[in-house]
């Protein structure tokens, strides 16, 4: 374990911060040109986890635990939010036989 | 240091084919495969318990309920609907333009030129423990409750009607 930390200690944070924005970016585009429900839900799911490795990123760096223990309740809160958001789909599923979200578009009127 | 490069460039790329594979089911596999990057970085970051967490959490729980949720619904290739190539197009500049925003604020801090780590034992289990039990006690104890509830609603919302009206 020692040998990986002090490969990584050369690592400039900046660079934990430009890998983050490009995945949290990948994230935002796959919610906006993807229509099936469930890959929406897992670019929602990729940006998540784009904050938390920057967040343990800073902690690591800084020296304070206190970023990893939100990354810790971050990870319940996404465990939470993925039964909830699945079980909303598989009603959805029900309902319309489909998941594609333009057929979701009835509550505008 | 060249094995941080080499799964950063992993995880971009898994994450760029789960958005862009057309069949669902590959696309749970990428987000598997991109989980699993992740927890290589989190144990390069030396933050074990992070790293234990996030591949029981992810790579376990929420893989397991993607993988049954997908399969449930019988969805392939031919029934997965698209978007018009213009707005992908439209989507791709988007972000693209999110993503030079956040670069070019980043080129202005000049605070962040640390490239040590400080603490390397902070991420240890026991250490992280006892931050936890100490200063983030309530948080731990209200984050129980919020799973539960979740747990309540999902079965709730998922059960089937009775009733035919529903």
């Amino acid at each position: 374990m020692d040998n990986f930390v002090s490969s990584i200690q050369t690592v400039p944070l900046n660079h934990y911060l430009i890998l983050s924005s490009i995945i949290f970016t990948i994230g935002v585009i796959g919610v906006l040109i993807r229509r099936n429900a469930i890959i929406i839900f897992m670019s929602v799911e990729l940006m998540l986890n784009a904050v938390n490795l920057l967040l343990t990123a800073f902690s690591a760096y800084y020296g304070d635990a206190a970023g990893q223990v939100f990354v810790f309740f971050i990870m319940a809160l996404a465990a939470a939010e993925v039964a909830v958001g699945l079980a909303i789909i598989v009603m959805v599923y029900r309902n319309t036989s489909s998941v594609d979200i333009n057929i979701l578009n009835r509550l505008k009127w | 240091m060249i094995l941080f490069y080499l799964v950063s460039l992993l995880t971009i790329t898994f994450s760029l084919l789960v958005i862009f594979t057309k069949n669902p089911i590959y696309s749970v596999l990428y987000l598997i495969a991109t989980f699993f990057t992740f927890t290589i970085h989190y144990v390069l970051l030396n933050a074990q318990f992070l790293a234990v967490v996030n591949f029981i959490v992810y790579m376990g729980a929420i893989m397991v309920l993607f993988l049954f949720v997908l399969m449930l619904m019988n969805l392939n290739k031919e029934t997965e609907p698209m978007k018009s190539t213009l707005i992908k197009i439209i989507a791709v500049i988007a972000g693209g333009s999110l993503l030079v925003t956040l670069i070019g604020s980043f080129k202005q801090l000049d605070a962040l030129g640390i490239s040590t780590i400080n603490k390397p034992e902070i991420g240890l289990v026991e250490n992280l423990g006892k931050v936890l039990f100490s200063d983030f006690l309530l948080p731990f104890e209200v984050s129980s409750i919020l799973l539960l509830s979740a747990m309540v609603g999902a079965v709730l919302l998922a059960k089937k009607d009775k009733t035919d009206n529903g």
